[in-house]
């Protein structure tokens, strides 16, 4: 029994980094539009299938020791990049010219760029690469060769701790403290809190809102990318419609953080990730949806500013 | 062209549907008119009880694919023989709306004081959860089958025989499309009168001020939750008519988000808080899907002569289409393509800096 609890806790806590990544964001880009870029998930799935369909060109599913890391850590920073510029690009051609629309545009908008993405992602498993096993079955999940070795790093004992979820919490971690100096100690970050606290006063002191909110894209996207090569890792699939669901999980994990709220968004992540795996093991996995959406629905009714958020007020 | 008129047209129309159906013979298609616009009408209906919410009150919500389910659930579990009810088409066509709104109440009267933006994100929450205990729930749903079989619409058989001229099917098809037509031509009706009433200037008047309108003496929260449940029991209605014209409460699949962006993408087409907008939006884009989009992979397949790659049809890339779609009309045109004044004005109308 003893057991199954840490094992479970184990899982809870690799899902809960990768929603954490997304989460963040969500949360970045809310905090300073009060906007949900609802396409957000869908940069992580594309970034997912830029990310095999590198793994497949650099032959990495055949590649070991040393090459296979640095093929891997290249893969990485590919991939972020990928997710930035794509994330960048979005909001350049879409959102850019609504920030003086009423709320429904922008957000209605981005519910528009999630289905092209997600029609983007359908092509894309289409296409006729090995690593999509030929193409020809858009919809179906294309499997992430396994990279990693799997053997336990604890030896005999009962509980399993693979090398992958060695690295997917120290990565994460890595990459979190990395956005938190950013945020708290340079420059840009202390752009981004002011533009986020009040834009129009922070224009007044002199900051470029439209490059720091170009940097927020940049940031999440990166973010988003960054999760999306984790996640694949991880789980071993990609398929087009993983933004959808793991997007509107990381958003819940924002909201349960408490939406602009950075560490907030961190320990949003990591408590659905853990529900999750608990609700999946004693609950069901079938029921996962009902339960993490239960959630999120009975918080935003009893504390809609989440755990760590102050009480956000809706601008008149 | 007036609303009535337009809908006056339909109801004229169907005896030349035939003509059109050996025109699609001939085109190597089966295109069954009637039946695809009684699709037409269910999605009609269901846009302007969209409208009722996002645009005459202004609540952007996505889950209405929900309360659609809940229409057709009800309407299952009150007709079909595995429960002990067997309300018949009438009854459930009384009750699913019902049902539908007070499952609206429910899930509005906590959620409506929320921010717009966080009222989406409940409202897909929402489905989702709708969605995952319908398919769960296998033994009270019947799953992906759908409850079973739902009797078509009761009429005397003195009627039936008339309309039908004594070919039972043909008359089925016939008494489904006007009763389609007419609930829908009800529901318009019904919602032209009270968009002039205190109730309809009331929606309008939160929507495009909510601090106004509550200093002039409106009840916000009263108000949303009856604009919220009023649009709920439409598409409940709207959901019994569906289940009805198939047959059985199908998959629950076919209540999910995607369902509820459909919605919304022809209510933004048509033209957010306008009755004529919501249902040209529905006949356009519903339309399209149906008639048009088998026509399109036809030619597809035909041009490229390999039929069995998936993105050889169209289907692959309609999503496409309506992302495109909803992104276009947001940047270009904000109050869609049959617009109401009122809110035209007001989407055109840049707001000064907060």
């Amino acid at each position: 029994m003893l057991d199954t609890l840490a094992q479970q806790l184990l899982l809870g806590l690799t899902n809960g980094m990768v929603f954490a990544l997304i989460a963040l964001g969500y949360t970045m880009v809310y905090g300073i539009l009060e906007f949900i870029n609802f396409a957000h998930g869908d940069v992580f799935m594309l970034s997912g299938f830029f990310a095999l369909t590198l793994v497949g060109a650099l032959g990495l599913q055949d590649a070991q020791g040393f090459a296979l890391f640095a093929q891997l850590a290249l893969v990485l920073v590919l991939a972020s990049g990928f997710g930035a510029l794509v994330n960048l690009l979005i909001d350049r051609l879409v959102y850019k010219p609504l920030r003086k629309a009423p709320k429904l545009a922008p957000l209605v908008s981005a519910i528009g760029v999630s289905f092209v993405l997600q029609n983007i992602g359908l092509i894309w498993g289409a296409l006729p690469l090995d690593v999509f096993g030929g193409g020809g079955q858009p919809a179906a999940p294309k499997s992430f060769p396994a990279l990693l070795p799997t053997d336990n790093l604890l030896g005999d004992a009962a509980l399993t701790l693979q090398l992958k979820d060695v690295l997917v919490i120290g990565a994460s971690l890595a990459v979190m403290t990395a956005l938190f100096l950013l945020v708290t100690r340079t420059k840009l970050g202390m752009a981004m809190r002011a533009t986020a606290q009040d834009p129009q006063a922070a224009r007044l002191m002199g900051v470029d809102v439209d490059r720091v909110v170009a940097a927020t894209f940049l940031v999440g996207g990166g973010l988003a990318g960054f999760a999306a090569v984790v996640y694949a890792l991880y789980i071993n699939t990609v398929y087009y419609q993983m933004g959808y669901q793991n997007g509107l999980y990381a958003f819940t994990a924002a909201v349960v953080g408490g939406i602009g709220n950075i560490p907030g968004a961190v320990l949003g992540g990591l408590l659905l990730g853990l529900v999750r795996a608990f609700s999946d093991q004693f609950i069901g996995a079938q029921w996962q949806p009902a339960v993490l959406f239960g959630i999120l629905i009975v918080l935003l009714v009893f504390r809609p500013s989440g755990l760590l958020g102050s009480t956000a007020r809706e601008k008149v | 062209m007036t609303t009535e008129s337009l809908l006056l047209i339909f109801a004229v129309l169907s005896p030349i549907f035939p003509v059109f159906d050996l025109a699609g013979e001939a085109a190597g298609l089966q295109l069954h008119l009637d039946q695809r616009l009684v699709t037409i009408f269910v999605y009609g209906i269901l846009v302007v009880a969209l409208n009722v919410q996002v645009g005459y009150a202004g609540l952007l919500q996505l889950g209405i694919a929900a309360f659609f389910g809940i229409g057709a659930m009800a309407t299952g579990v009150m007709t079909v023989d595995k429960y002990p009810f067997h309300f018949g088409f009438w009854g459930a066509l009384v009750c699913a709306p019902l049902v539908a709104a007070v499952a609206g109440v429910v899930i509005g009267a906590p959620t409506l004081r929320l921010r717009g933006d966080y009222l989406a994100i409940v409202t897909i929450g929402f489905g989702e959860v709708l969605r995952t205990v319908l398919i769960n729930l296998e033994n009270i749903t019947d799953g992906p089958r759908g409850l079973n079989p739902v009797p078509e619409v009761w009429t005397p058989s003195w009627l039936r025989d008339w309309i039908g001229a004594g070919d039972a099917g043909e008359a089925n098809l016939l008494v489904m499309y006007y009763t389609a037509l007419l609930v829908l031509v009800a529901a318009v009706v019904v919602l032209k009168v009270i968009e002039n009433t205190r109730i309809g200037r009331a929606f309008v008047a939160l929507r495009e001020d909510e601090l106004a309108a509550a200093c002039m003496g409106l009840d916000p929260g009263r108000i949303k939750l009856m604009a919220f449940a009023g649009g709920a029991a439409l598409s409940g209605l709207a959901g019994c008519l569906y289940a009805t014209n198939l047959t059985t409460t199908a998959d629950p699949t076919n209540y999910d988000f995607n369902n509820a962006v459909m919605v919304l993408c022809c209510l933004i087409i048509g033209g957010l808080g306008s009755l004529r907008g919501a249902l040209l939006g529905a006949a356009l884009l519903i339309g399209f899907d149906n008639v048009l989009s088998p026509l399109l992979d036809r030619a597809i397949q035909v041009a490229v002569g390999d039929a069995s790659h998936p993105l050889a049809r169209f289907s692959s890339w309609r999503w496409f289409l309506f992302g495109f779609a909803l992104i276009f009309m947001m940047r270009l045109r904000p109050e869609g393509l049959f617009p109401a004044r009122r809110v035209a004005a007001e989407l055109h109308d840049e707001p000064e800096e907060a």
